[in-house]
């Protein structure tokens, strides 16, 4: 999933500051899962700033709603009674949902309400952890479905560099190193003769060096 | 309402299992503690919302308190924990928005324990006497105490 981080309310506070009613909107996605972005947060941070602003002495008002996604333009485009109301938008989406809602909705000004992080998962409970670095060509077979490219912090295909140190990356002791965790599962598996296969430098531009990407189905397009 | 006369309102949210039971208990013991307290009774103080929390501010509460069972006895084993920590995050957001942290706290005690409850009730009527009205119910009587 998208993991997505709140702002500070001051931040945001800031950022509406010329507003007197607004529309804080959630996504029923990514950032429900990551809980930064869901119903309940949704709702938190109106709330709160709706307390801040009561305590500065400019009352707000505000709209909430949770859009089962922010991402589909069927979603945003139903929620045009609701928009038509406020006169800006909170969105607690990631910058997908920000950007989906501006297009749409040309004459309303929208405000990001979360930092988009990574795409990850959770390890424990309140941790999420980055795990896909969106290469744009997967190479999970080849190193045991550990990901070389956003878990080895130089992104190196032939590892381990001289930085690996017990296991651990130079970078900092807590991050283990992706190399060694590489490693010690094809050692697991029996599958050491991958690691003997040297590997090209990879062609980045099916990556974000690329420019921004596009991917097309023509089996599921409609008319 | 002046400053010298003031009677804060204060909602506190009790865990079923054991402030709520507490409570009950300070009754049955005669025990005189501020009237100010509204209880709310909670299947778990586990359960205790965020929202319900800054909302209680919102609908002029000056005080707010959660009471959780003793740490380790908690009837759902971990809601006292998770409650502790969900007051403390909204503690931050009080901070962060301008009203004061100390508006809200959180208690463990057991059922058994109404003389506590008791104190708990006079202890923080007497810590938002000390506060004053809360600024949001200043801010909604057009600045006047």
């Amino acid at each position: 999933m998208i993991v997505a981080e709140n702002k500070p309310l001051a931040e945001i506070a800031e950022l509406i500051k010329d507003y007197n009613k607004v529309l804080f909107l959630g996504c029923g996605g990514c950032v429900t899962v990551c809980l930064s972005g869901g119903e309940k947060e949704t709702e938190i941070m109106a709330t709160a700033l709706r307390l801040k602003r009561k305590l500065e002495g400019q009352p707000l008002e505000t709209l909430t709603y949770t859009l089962t996604r922010q991402c589909d333009p069927e979603y945003v485009a139903s929620i045009e009674n609701l928009v038509g109301q406020a006169e800006a938008i909170v969105s607690l989406a990631c910058g997908v949902g920000v950007q989906y809602l501006a297009e749409h909705y040309p004459d309303k000004w929208v405000i990001p309400a979360a930092n988009t992080k990574h795409i990850g998962g959770s390890i424990v409970h309140g941790v999420w952890e980055e795990r896909c670095g969106l290469c744009g060509e997967c190479v999970l077979h080849k190193t045991g479905g550990i990901c070389p490219i956003i878990r080895c912090s130089k992104s190196i295909l032939n590892g381990p560099c001289g930085g690996s140190q017990d296991g651990h990356c130079e970078i900092d002791k807590e991050t283990p190193c992706a190399w060694q965790l590489i490693y010690d599962r094809l050692k697991t598996l029996n599958r050491l003769d991958l690691l003997t296969e040297l590997q090209p430098p990879k062609d980045w531009s099916k990556a974000r060096d690329g420019g921004p990407r596009k991917v097309v189905r023509e089996d599921v397009m409609i008319g | 309402m002046s400053e010298n006369n003031f009677e804060p309102k204060i909602v506190a949210f009790c865990c079923h299992y054991c402030a709520y039971s507490a409570a009950d208990l300070a009754g049955s013991m005669r025990l005189q503690y501020a009237p100010n307290i509204r209880v709310i009774e909670m299947p778990c103080s586990g359960n205790t919302d965020a929202r319900v929390l800054l909302s209680a501010f919102e609908e002029g509460a000056d005080g707010v308190y959660v009471a959780g069972c003793l740490e380790g006895d908690c009837h759902f084993l971990k809601g006292n924990f998770r409650a502790k920590k969900r007051v403390a995050h909204v503690k931050e957001i009080l901070a962060e928005i301008g009203l004061e942290p100390e508006r809200l706290e959180f208690y463990n005690l057991s059922a058994a324990m109404g003389t506590r409850f008791a104190e708990i009730a006079n202890e923080m009527t007497e810590r938002i006497k000390k506060l004053g009205p809360s600024p949001l119910n200043k801010a909604k009587e057009g600045g006047q105490a």
